[in-house]
């Protein structure tokens, strides 16, 4: 996928104030070393975290449940108090100037929080009026709004009436009415049909072309893949890595892969696992459709060999190896190893 | 004045321009709140009860005053307690507002505000309904002011009170709410005795002492009929503005603590 180069942030967003005196851009998000303990609670929630979102970069925040992802959204949106660290936003020190934060941010949350006692337009005027926007501005802002998230008919209808997409789409349409400096997404597409989802991606990506700067948080890789320039994994309150998607599945030991579906012909598939886990070059062998299926029911087998080397040059060993052992091949492709793969490497495969 | 004060003052007239507006809408329900408890007590007191014979003449205009009190702190205190219970419940209804530009604080004193309003309007709307139904009303005019400033600190202490017990009640205690909270500050307010006649019941008028609303009906009814034996009015304005300095803090205090993790 193709990404903006660095330079293209800055567009239309050349104001003094962005500039520190040591000639750095001052970030739109910057957190270092945040703390976040719960009181009650046994460990940190957030620990130790640090990263820095440019201005205009849609910036994901990739990790399991319980990550901590949330409560740094929390924390950047002034909900929640931190323990330690700093955080700001474009400058501005979440702690110390929380009401000139809040004017600078914007949050859809990971549940609904509308103003039942108000229509869903309502919910967009009185959040505007809130945000010190003028009547006659608001209310245009309003109806453009509720048309661009294909909420146009909607305009009366009570919040309890709202389907949990058409509801999602509205708190997207609050969030964006103050025009915020950053815009932050917990889980934006969580229960949304594959068509508001993509809806979803799309207004996004319209906020990319604006300037806006994004920071979602989201367990759903290909979204984080689709959408984000930059991606951070974090596990237990502390980030793992940071980099753009691309680098980051290439970083992967193993980066490339090849799926197999073959007919064991009798072998069970740990063999067969086996076998093609010997072959020079290849890291690991995973059945992704999983094993656990009885042999008779599912005559083929699906493989995924992971490689660290370029998988093309494999494709050659590994059917000679399976037509050696009388394995028939009924399809074999070279494919790349996802977000996912990164992500299962770096937090590992259990439960939270 | 900093921009930020400036928008902060904004925000605020725009979260309380919120509440008046759904209060609007709901006008009809709000008045059912307000006036059917009073009415009744009122009609039952000071009406049936005396047409029978079983009060003596002149219980209704002591009952008067007390129930425009009892309605001033009763009804602003509901309407502090009661919205918040549901805002800081699964709704987080009030998330909107505590991200808007402003400092937390002032949310907290729009809601004890606005409360207090709708306790003064309660309270007002006692005044034409006791003529109403009582018909002849001997008030000494001349204290009209101190009741009138007795009746609006006692909307302000109701919103203060009102804020702390919101903010310290989690919702599913809600419902033992009245029978805890309401129902006992509703019979120990002396809005339906003088508190200074009941000598011969101390510890009854010890428990009354620790309830603002005794201040209030007291301070109403010394100032409206100062043939009855009464609270001297200072200890009632001094006790009032005491309880809506310790009342406030504390509710703006749990406020906090209930807004922010
Ligand atoms: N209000 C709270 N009080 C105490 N602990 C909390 C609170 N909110 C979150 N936690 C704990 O903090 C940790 C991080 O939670 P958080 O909600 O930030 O995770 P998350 O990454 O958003 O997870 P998910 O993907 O499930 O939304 C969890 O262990 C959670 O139990
Ligand atoms: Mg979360």
């Amino acid at each position: 996928m193709a990404r903006r180069v660095a330079g293209e942030h800055h567009r239309g967003h050349n104001r003094d104030d962005e500039f520190l005196p040591g000639g750095r851009v001052t970030a739109a998000v910057e957190v270092a070393d945040l703390v976040k303990h719960y009181p009650k609670s046994t460990h940190n929630a957030v620990d130790g975290l640090s990263f820095r979102v440019e201005r205009g970069e849609i910036f994901g925040l990739l990790g399991p449940n319980g990550a901590g992802k949330t409560t740094t959204v929390g924390i950047l949106t002034t909900r929640i108090v931190l323990t330690a660290g700093t955080a700001t936003i474009g400058g501005v020190d979440v702690a110390r100037d929380p009401v000139a934060a809040r004017s600078k941010v914007a949050v859809v949350p990971q549940r609904v929080n509308l103003d039942r006692s108000l229509n869903a337009r309502q919910n967009l005027l009185f959040h505007a009026s809130y945000h010190g926007i003028g009547r006659s501005e608001r209310r245009a802002l309003a109806t453009r709004l509720m048309e661009r998230m294909g909420l146009a008919d909607k305009s009366k209808a009570r919040i309890d009436d709202l389907s949990g997409g058409q509801a999602q789409r509205l708190m997207i349409a609050r969030a964006l009415i103050h025009r915020p400096e950053v815009l932050f997404l917990d889980e934006p597409s969580t229960g949304l049909d594959p068509q508001a989802r993509l809806f979803v991606h799309d207004r996004v990506n319209d906020l990319r072309s604006e300037g806006v700067t994004v920071v979602l948080t989201t367990h759903d890789m290909e979204e984080a893949e689709k959408l984000s320039d930059r991606v951070g994994v974090v596990d237990h309150g502390r980030m793992l890595t940071v980099d753009t998607p691309t680098a980051l599945i290439r970083s992967l030991p193993g980066s490339g892969t090849i799926d197999a579906r073959v007919r064991p012909n009798g072998f069970d598939s740990e063999k067969v696992t086996g076998l093609l886990s010997d072959i020079p070059g290849v890291q690991r062998v995973e059945t992704p459709g999983g094993s656990d299926a009885p042999e008779e029911a599912a005559p083929e087998t699906e493989l995924r060999l992971y490689v660290d080397c370029e998988p093309g040059s494999l494709l050659g060993p590994v059917a000679a190896k399976l037509h050696d052992n009388d394995i028939t091949v009924s399809d074999l492709s070279l494919g790349s190893a996802s977000l996912e793969d990164v992500f299962i490497e770096l937090t590992g495969r259990d439960l939270r | 004045m900093s921009g930020t004060t400036q928008s902060s003052i904004r925000a605020f007239w725009a979260v309380l321009g919120r509440d008046v507006f759904v209060t609007g809408r709901e006008m009809p329900s709000f008045l059912a709140q307000v006036l059917v408890q009073p009415v009744a007590l009122l009609f039952i007191f000071g009406k049936v009860l005396g047409q029978l014979g079983y009060t003596q003449p002149g219980y209704a205009q002591i009952l008067l005053p007390g129930m425009i009190a009892l309605n001033s702190f009763l009804v602003a205190l509901q309407n502090t307690s009661f919205p918040l219970v549901l805002d800081f419940s699964f709704s987080r209804e009030i998330e909107d507002r505590l991200l808007a530009p402003l400092p937390i604080t002032w949310v907290a004193v729009e809601k004890m505000l606005f409360g207090a309003l709708r306790g003064l309007f309660a309270a007002l709307l006692m005044f034409p309904i006791g003529l109403l139904m009582l018909g002849n009303v001997a008030w000494d005019l001349s204290g009209l002011p101190f009741a009138v400033l007795c009746m609006v600190l006692g909307s302000l202490v109701g919103g203060t009170v009102g804020l702390t017990v919101g903010a310290a009640v989690p919702p599913r205690r809600i419902n033992i709410m009245f029978a805890v909270i309401l129902a006992p500050l509703i019979f120990t307010g002396a809005s339906q005795f003088p508190w200074a006649q009941l000598d011969q019941l101390r510890w009854f008028q010890i428990v009354c002492a620790f309830n603002p609303l005794t201040y209030v009906s007291e301070g109403m009814r010394g100032a409206l009929l100062p043939d009855v034996p009464h609270m001297a009015p200072w200890v009632c304005l001094l006790a009032l503005l005491g309880a809506c300095v310790i009342f406030g803090a504390l509710g703006i205090k749990f406020f906090l603590r209930r807004a922010l993790d």
